[in-house]
């Protein structure tokens, strides 16, 4: 993925985690040769680091926001001025060299700083004040953040989604995750793509292909679908014949234009009923009309 | 015991997961750990009760020294009648705006403080919230519960290598956002899930329920993991049994 300036928040729901991710992202950029910054909420620094080797570990420098962010320890572990000023600590740490900044995560920062803070702390971490043209290509800072979409309302996800040029939101199918990307690049139209990747256990990003087709999603692989109608006592399928007699028909008040025609037209090539009676010794066949006594 | 240091979420939707609780409070004071109990919704007696039941005596563990008990329903009430300047676990209960949850922390890491003296050495520390939906009723905001399973987490299971469980319940289709809010928060806090759910047809007789664990961070990300598995349930006096959907044995 190319290295946007914007911070692009991973976006992941409780189902398609995206730790994982960040973890990979953080790897590529360790492996690039820059230095990365985590600012850890979340998880510990040992839980972190797990899965990564010493080369990438020396790489990357973990602050801790995770063991006491609200100085609630008596002899304080906390970060000196809280969660805000962590924050706006990794803007200086990064002078020299393209670095990456990984926030695990935004999330943890939203439910504790207001937002526009936290907007624009951002920003300024990202250094969209200077120009292009000023900043060397060497010292751009990257910004990772990794955003749990389901605790946020529209607005705040909103405004972080402004701020960021690329946005990954993770889904998957059958135990197959995939990204959803969308990339905003400025004085052009975004675009959007979707990648299906898998991460190995030494968190290297493996990109895939899509999965065919064929497979059905959400069912289980263990069980073969059953059809349920191959061993019934009655018949519920119908043959080619019956099904086009069965569309041919007309229904008896569905009103179209040949019915209006026919009800117009009495008689014309319409068949007449007759009645056939046979009487037998018994019947009195009086041709006499009997309303004919009547006096009306 | 192969799992420490992790946070377990019980959840419960369309019906009552306070079996679980019963399940692994007998568990962990049979496992000889260090228990610390914030029961809010019920009486110490009522998990005695139970408790007993299933094999274990919460009277003698509390006496031993095994077994720390925070009664939210009886000192609820003392929070009112204690002067103000003592801090109390549940001090929210006083406060205008609830604010953060910081003194029942420390009443958690007070009571499973590993102690270096004397004392009979237990296994890991272990917390039990029962439950933390109720903290969102008293007024508690969502984010200040999150932070306080936060602190516990750190403390609990990441300092003391302790295992962490916490009941929380799935308001479902009704719009509540601060319940969603808490119980989205604490799946991603988790490692463990475990998911009892009401059947979708209604009430039943012989099946009580139905049992989603669903494994989250795993150390090692795979695909190919499975991870999650769904069985059925029936409660019975002393025990519950498990079978794999449609499998219970009074369908078959």
């Amino acid at each position: 993925m190319a290295g946007p300036e914007r911070p692009p928040p991973p976006r992941d729901s409780v189902e398609w985690e995206g730790r994982s991710l960040l973890k990979a992202l953080v790897k590529k950029s360790a492996l690039r040769g820059e230095q990365v910054h985590v600012l850890g909420c979340e998880v510990s620094e040992e839980e972190f680091r797990e899965g990564f080797d010493s080369n990438i570990n020396s790489r990357l420098v973990y602050h801790d926001l995770f063991r006491d962010p609200l100085s609630w320890s008596k002899p304080g572990k906390a970060l000196p001025g809280g969660p805000l000023e962590a924050l706006r600590a990794l803007d200086k740490r990064t002078v020299s060299g393209p670095a990456t900044i990984a926030l695990d995560s935004l999330s943890w920062l939203l439910h504790h700083l207001p937002c526009p803070t936290l907007c624009q702390t951002l920003h300024a971490l990202s250094r969209q004040d200077s120009c292009p043209g000023d900043t060397p290509p060497g010292e751009q800072v990257r910004v990772l953040g990794l955003l749990h979409e389901e605790l946020h309302g529209p607005g705040p996800l909103g405004a972080l989604s402004s701020l960021a040029q690329t946005e990954v939101t993770l889904s998957g199918m059958m135990g197959q995750a995939s990204a959803q990307i969308l990339c905003r690049r400025p004085r052009q139209r975004p675009t959007h793509q979707t990648q299906w990747f898998s991460i190995l256990p030494d968190f290297s990003l493996e990109l895939q292909a899509e999965p065919p087709l064929e497979s059905q999603p959400r069912s289980d692989p263990h069980t073969p679908s059953v059809d349920p109608t191959t061993h019934l006592t009655f018949n519920l399928h119908l043959s080619k014949k019956e099904r086009e007699a069965k569309d041919s028909l007309t229904l008896p008040f569905q009103f179209s234009s040949e019915k209006q025609q026919a009800l117009l037209r009495p008689g014309l090539g319409q068949a007449t009923s007759h009645i056939f009676y046979e009487p037998d010794a018994y019947d009195d066949l009086d041709q006499e009309d009997p309303d004919d006594d009547l006096d009306v | 015991m192969s799992v420490q240091g992790k946070l377990t979420l019980l959840c419960d939707a369309k019906t009552d997961g306070s079996f679980l609780v019963h399940h692994f409070l007998s568990f962990y004071l049979k496992a000889n750990c260090k228990v610390c109990l914030v029961a809010l919704i019920q009486s110490f007696s009522h998990y005695n009760i139970v408790g007993q039941k299933l094999g274990v005596s919460l009277t003698a563990a509390r006496e031993r020294g095994q077994l720390v008990v925070l009664e939210g329903l009886k000192s609820g009430v003392d929070v009112f009648f204690r002067p103000r300047e003592e801090p109390h676990p549940l001090q929210f209960l006083r406060e205008a705006n609830a604010g953060d949850l910081q003194p029942l922390y420390a009443f958690v890491r007070d009571a499973l403080q590993p102690v270096d003296s004397g004392e009979a050495a237990w296994r890991c520390p272990v917390l039990l919230v029962d439950d933390l939906s109720v903290l969102l009723s008293l007024g508690v905001g969502p984010v200040a519960v999150l932070d306080f399973v936060h602190y516990c987490r750190a403390t609990v299971c990441q300092e003391w290598k302790g295992n962490v469980v916490c009941l929380v319940h799935d308001s479902g289709d009704t719009e509540d956002e601060e319940s969603d809010v808490l119980l989205n928060g604490l799946s991603h806090q988790s490692h463990l899930i475990l998911r009892a759910e009401g059947l979708a047809t209604g009430f039943c007789k012989d099946v009580h329920g139905q049992l989603r664990i669903l494994w989250r961070r795993p150390l090692q990300p795979t695909t190919h993991r499975d991870r999650s598995l769904t069985y059925q349930y029936k409660i019975q006096d002393k025990s519950v049994s498990f079978f794999a959907k449609g499998m219970s044995p009074a369908v078959l």
